[in-house]
């Protein structure tokens, strides 16, 4: 290792280092807010390291990372979505009497795991990333192992996630036993030179690959474990869950299929388009039985997964920027989301119910506000990042064709509507047992943190909503350097993916 | 730089209303007032000024250049008509609101205004992505109002709203990026200008696709028959006001939408279409006056008069001739302003009964002779009584039609026999009959009187003296149909258009000579005034025409 590898990868070194460094100062000293402070300014100075290299040339470590625009951009992105994490975690445990110092451990392993997949240009950083991403979540999952279906929730995750990554190890075996490498780009150029190639173990260990990736993203038909584990888990490592952990699944699956052409694959092209309709059908039909708005959040993001996937199988440079952009609004208001779930949260429960925000709007504006931001962004309404979102998406389907899967898309959320709906009219909705429920969900005292974070995070979602253009250029130039790791480094003459 | 005001002080107007309603009740309804009037007093001059063949105002700056979106709003004749009408009903819906909106007034005049700020912008934008963000903009607060200040059954007439507008809104969506892409295909330019978009040479089935996916987003709000059904739901749960904006504006931005978009960026499509498209209008205009006869929920009757009305606009837009063109622009006005009307009056009775049934009414002229007298002539405006509105629009739309297509005229005009049944139904039972049981029925207010002679006014204006909205409307039709080619719409359908009609399109230049390019808003417009000497004005009607 040199000191321009230490160099290119100290975002990730720092995290490590912060984990460690928390881990020590809570065996001499345990208080929650310390171990906070320590992770937020852990996390802030991977930050700082990451500027160090922004806008740098590509960067191999060879041969398991790859930090370019593309990682640097989803680190970047990853580390705020964290530090959104850590701050509701902290005012969501302080309502806990127990060690709780711990969990800040977790939290930044799983981060340092998110940000390996980021930048990973291997099957072994691939899955090593989200080993440590996965095995951490176990814990976190199941953290607040007093609250009913905590441990039912963690235990389903472990065993569910454990055989996926069965799953996925087995893939990556197919693609070493046919192409004797493990390096993304270098599968990319055996797959190139030798066309004929594609013999019955790519498309296996394809398959396998896609099913592991797809239980991360819970996407039809590895969807079965969101909804209990999105209810079970408490609301910050929900939103962990939503957004961080699937995040970087995106960003490795976008690396690995710039690798290897999608297209050249009708059979797997077409299963995955399957997925995809499946994702968005059963995820809004499902989310419409539901009562609990965890659950209905739960099944909300396999839809949403649905459509991210429509950008991603328009491929192309269009798709990938498609695809990101979308997962930053869908960030933005997940995060929201489960921020104000859980600050509403009183102790040994969750604000879970549609009951529970009866009258909300009126009671208490000001989360009203951001959970109807938050709510009015996954819609998909003017004014909020989640229009610009669609519209994005979309406009990659239109330009690729896929003129089913948009039918299928208008339709289909057009039809969650109505659960997102049924929140919204619970918030405004005075009934007449209003006062009861705002005793029993009297929060604990606000928290100006978790207002502050919440509240900055909303506005950015208006303002991408209504001015988008600077998070598109960053977008934009992020997915051109992952074009040009395609073409510099894979083929001599420009690739497909291209158009 | 009128323009964007036209759109931002209705936005800022509500948010500072919605502030304001923190501390009082009364400030948020002053705020709205002065925010819905100072640009009715912008675009008036703007009519006055109105020069006749060219873009009245522009504004252009870019919004997101990544693709190919700019907020580039114009208006011309047809644009300041809508907006007029816009801000006018937008004061009355303040006014009605006045004193039977009192709680969360705040809030309340907040989405109130931020719908006209987005009906102001879909008659403005000339940018398609800019379009579809004002037309989705007028969804949500419009869902509030019916889903916290309506009646009863308020929250599934608003989620029924919602669901049918926003499925119906992804399609328009899908269809505007289908057409960027075409075109982006076609020139390599990516780009969402209206006037570029128009240039788009389509092949027959994805220009059929893509009509659909426009023609279904405007029927649905229009709405035309099948899509009718969520409409009678929104406007009897909605508030008063809610009402009059989702008559007299919600329903006139699909009007809009067609006449300006749909026909002209498909020509062919739209021809081939058309006498399905005048069918489904024709089965509106009679099912849907059927359907009013039948109820007796006096707001849910007015709602059925409405889908019927806007049968009419469906089979003159696609009968796609100057007569019917205008036929429609007045209409579009006249039902505005009629049914806003009735709706004002209906809201009044359920103010004072808390009923909206007609068999629990009767005999109210003797009560409320004011309020009878003023319901029995807006019956007679939506019955279609010459010397009114209505009569005006629906005579032209029908004489338009009939060159178009006979049979359809002649469904088409039984309309106006059901119109009459129904309208003196609701006078007969309403206001006619035995003197109630229940306690006195208290006048009009003098706030709800000169609203309504306000509008009153309006109508007969419009009735005996329409020149001035037409010769708004002449110039814009004109380029809209040359632009639409009609040589396919009108050759296609118009055997019996005058010869020099023929003459006119087959040297009707390119569109870009037709409209103005709007880059250069101080460009002299003699280039398009000299076209439009050349195209003959014997193409048109007599601008002063008068029923």
């Amino acid at each position: 290792m040199t000191l321009q590898d230490l160099q290119a990868i100290l975002p990730l070194i720092v995290v490590a280092a912060t984990a460690v460094t928390v881990m020590l100062v809570i065996s001499f000293y345990r208080n929650q807010t310390v171990s906070a402070m320590l992770t937020l300014s852990g996390l802030l100075m991977a930050g700082a390291c990451l500027s160090i290299n922004w806008g740098s040339a590509p960067y191999k470590v060879d041969p398991l990372l790859r930090i370019d625009g593309f990682a640097n951009f989803y680190i970047g992105f990853l580390l705020v979505a964290s530090f959104v994490v850590t701050v509701l975690s902290h005012s969501y445990l302080e309502k806990y009497r127990m060690e709780r110092g711990e969990f800040y451990v977790l939290l930044l392993l799983s981060v340092l795991g998110a940000l390996t997949l980021a930048a990973a240009d291997h099957f072994v950083t691939f899955f090593l990333g989200l080993e440590l991403l996965s095995v951490s979540l176990y814990v976190m999952v199941g953290y607040i192992f007093t609250k009913e279906k905590a441990l039912e929730a963690a235990v389903k995750y472990l065993f569910l996630a454990a055989a996926t990554s069965a799953f996925l190890l087995f893939g990556m075996a197919l693609f070493y036993a046919e192409l004797g490498t493990m390096e993304f780009s270098s599968i990319a150029a055996r797959l190139q030179d030798d066309a004929p190639i594609r013999s019955a173990y790519i498309t296996a260990g394809t398959i396998l690959i896609i099913a592991g990736a797809a239980f991360k993203l819970s996407v039809v038909p590895f969807h079965m474990w969101t909804p209990d584990i999105y209810q079970g888990a408490p609301a910050p490592v929900t939103a962990f869950l939503a957004t961080v952990s699937k995040g970087c699944v995106v960003a490795v699956l976008l690396r690995f299929f710039s690798a290897i052409d999608l297209q050249a694959y009708s059979g797997i092209f077409n299963a995955l388009a399957a997925v995809t309709a499946a994702s968005m059908l059963a995820g809004n039909l499902l989310a419409l039985l539901q009562d609990n708005i965890k659950r209905i959040l739960a099944y909300s993001s396999i839809a949403h997964f649905g459509y991210l996937l429509v950008a991603f199988l328009s491929g192309g440079d269009a798709g990938a920027a498609a695809a990101t952009f979308y997962l930053v609004t869908y960030f933005a208001a997940t995060l929201v989301a489960f921020g104000t779930i859980g600050y509403l949260s009183p102790t040994d429960q969750e604000a879970d119910t549609i009951e529970d925000y009866r009258g909300l709007f009126w009671r208490r504006p000001g989360p009203a506000i951001l959970l109807g931001i938050a709510i009015f962004s996954l819609l998909g309404l003017p004014l909020t990042a989640g229009f610009m979102g669609k519209f994005f998406v979309v406009g990659a389907g239109t330009g690729a064709e896929l003129w089913a899967l948009l039918i299928i898309l208008a339709a289909s959320s057009a039809t969650g509507l109505y659960y997102y709906l049924r929140i919204v009219i619970a918030m405004y909705t005075i009934g007449d047992d209003a006062e009861i429920h705002r005793q029993k969900t009297a929060p604990p005292p606000f928290a100006a943190s978790v207002g502050t974070t919440l509240a900055v995070l909303a506005i950015f979602a208006i303002a991408v909503g209504v001015y988008p253009e600077p998070v598109i250029s960053l977008v934009n130039t992020a997915t051109e350097s992952l074009e040009a790791f395609v073409q510099t480094d894979v083929t001599p003459e420009p690739t497909q993916a291209g158009q | 730089m009128m323009l964007p005001l036209l759109l931002a002080i209705p936005l800022v107007g509500g948010l500072a209303a919605w502030i304001a309603g923190l501390r009082s009740a009364t400030a948020p309804r002053w705020i709205a007032l002065v925010a819905t009037t100072i640009p009715l007093v912008i675009a008036l001059p703007l009519w006055a000024a109105h020069p006749g063949d060219s873009w009245i105002a522009a504004f252009e700056a870019p919004w997101i250049p990544a693709a190919g979106i700019e907020i580039y709003l114009a208006i011309d004749g047809l644009g300041i008509l809508m907006i007029l009408l816009t801000f006018f009903l937008g004061i009355v819906s303040v006014l009605v609101s006045w004193s039977s909106i009192k709680k969360r007034t705040g809030f309340y005049y907040f989405n109130l205004l931020l719908i006209l700020a987005g009906t102001a912008g879909v008659f403005t934008s000339l940018d398609l992505f800019l379009f579809f963000f004002c037309w989705e903009l007028m969804v949500l607060p419009m869902y509030f109002i019916i889903g916290i200040w309506g009646h009863e059954n308020r929250n599934y007439a608003a989620i029924k709203f919602f669901l049918f507008t926003q499925a119906s809104g992804l399609l328009l969506l899908i269809a505007i990026l289908g057409l960027h892409f075409a075109h982006a295909a076609e020139t390599g330019i990516h780009t969402f200008r209206y006037e570029a978009l128009l240039d788009t040479e389509l092949s027959p089935g994805l220009g059929m696709g893509l009509m659909l996916g426009f023609f279904v987003a405007f029927a649905v709000k229009l709405p035309a028959f099948p899509f009718h059904t969520w409409l009678a739901d929104a406007h009897t749960e909605a508030p008063t006001a809610g009402s009059v904006i989702l008559a007299g504006l919600l329903l006139k931005t699909a009007g809009y939408g067609l006449i300006r978009f749909t026909v002209p960026l498909f020509p062919e499509a739209a021809a081939t279409f058309a006498p399905l498209a005048m069918t489904l209008g024709v089965i509106g205009i009679l099912y849907g006056a059927k359907l009013a006869f039948a109820q007796h929920d006096l707001k849910r009757l007015i709602a059925y008069t409405s889908i019927s009305h806007m049968g009419f606009v469906l089979v003159g837009v696609f009968a796609w001739n100057t007569w019917a063109l205008q036929g429609v622009v007045l209409q579009m006005i006249a039902h505005g302003l009629s049914t806003g009307a009735l709706f004002i009056l209906a809201g009044g009775i359920q103010e004072r009964l808390h009923t909206r049934d007609m068999n629990r009414m009767g005999g109210f002229w003797r009560d409320a002779p004011r309020m009878a007298a003023l319901a029995l002539f807006f019956a007679m405006a939506s019955l279609g009584l010459p010397g009114l509105g209505n009569f005006a629009g629906e005579f032209l739309i029908l004489l338009g039609s009939f060159q178009a297509s006979v049979v359809t005229t002649v469904f088409a005009a039984l309309g106006i026999v059901g119109a009459t049944v129904y309208s003196l139904w609701i006078i007969q039972r309403v206001f006619h009959g035995p003197p109630p049981v229940s306690p006195r029925l208290p006048d009009l207010s003098l706030r709800e009187l000169v609203v309504l002679a306000t509008l009153a006014a309006g109508l007969l204006a419009l009735g005996l003296y329409p020149r001035p909205v037409m010769q708004t409307a002449q110039p814009v039709i004109s380029i809209i149909q040359n632009t639409a080619g009609s040589a396919s719409v009108a050759s296609h359908m118009l055997p019996m258009e005058p010869p020099r009609e023929a003459a006119t399109v087959a040297n009707a230049p390119s569109v870009f000579s037709q409209y103005p390019a709007i880059d250069s808003p101080r460009s002299p417009p003699f280039l398009l005034g000299a076209r439009m000497d050349a195209a003959g004005p014997t193409a048109t009607p007599d601008p002063s025409f008068e029923p």
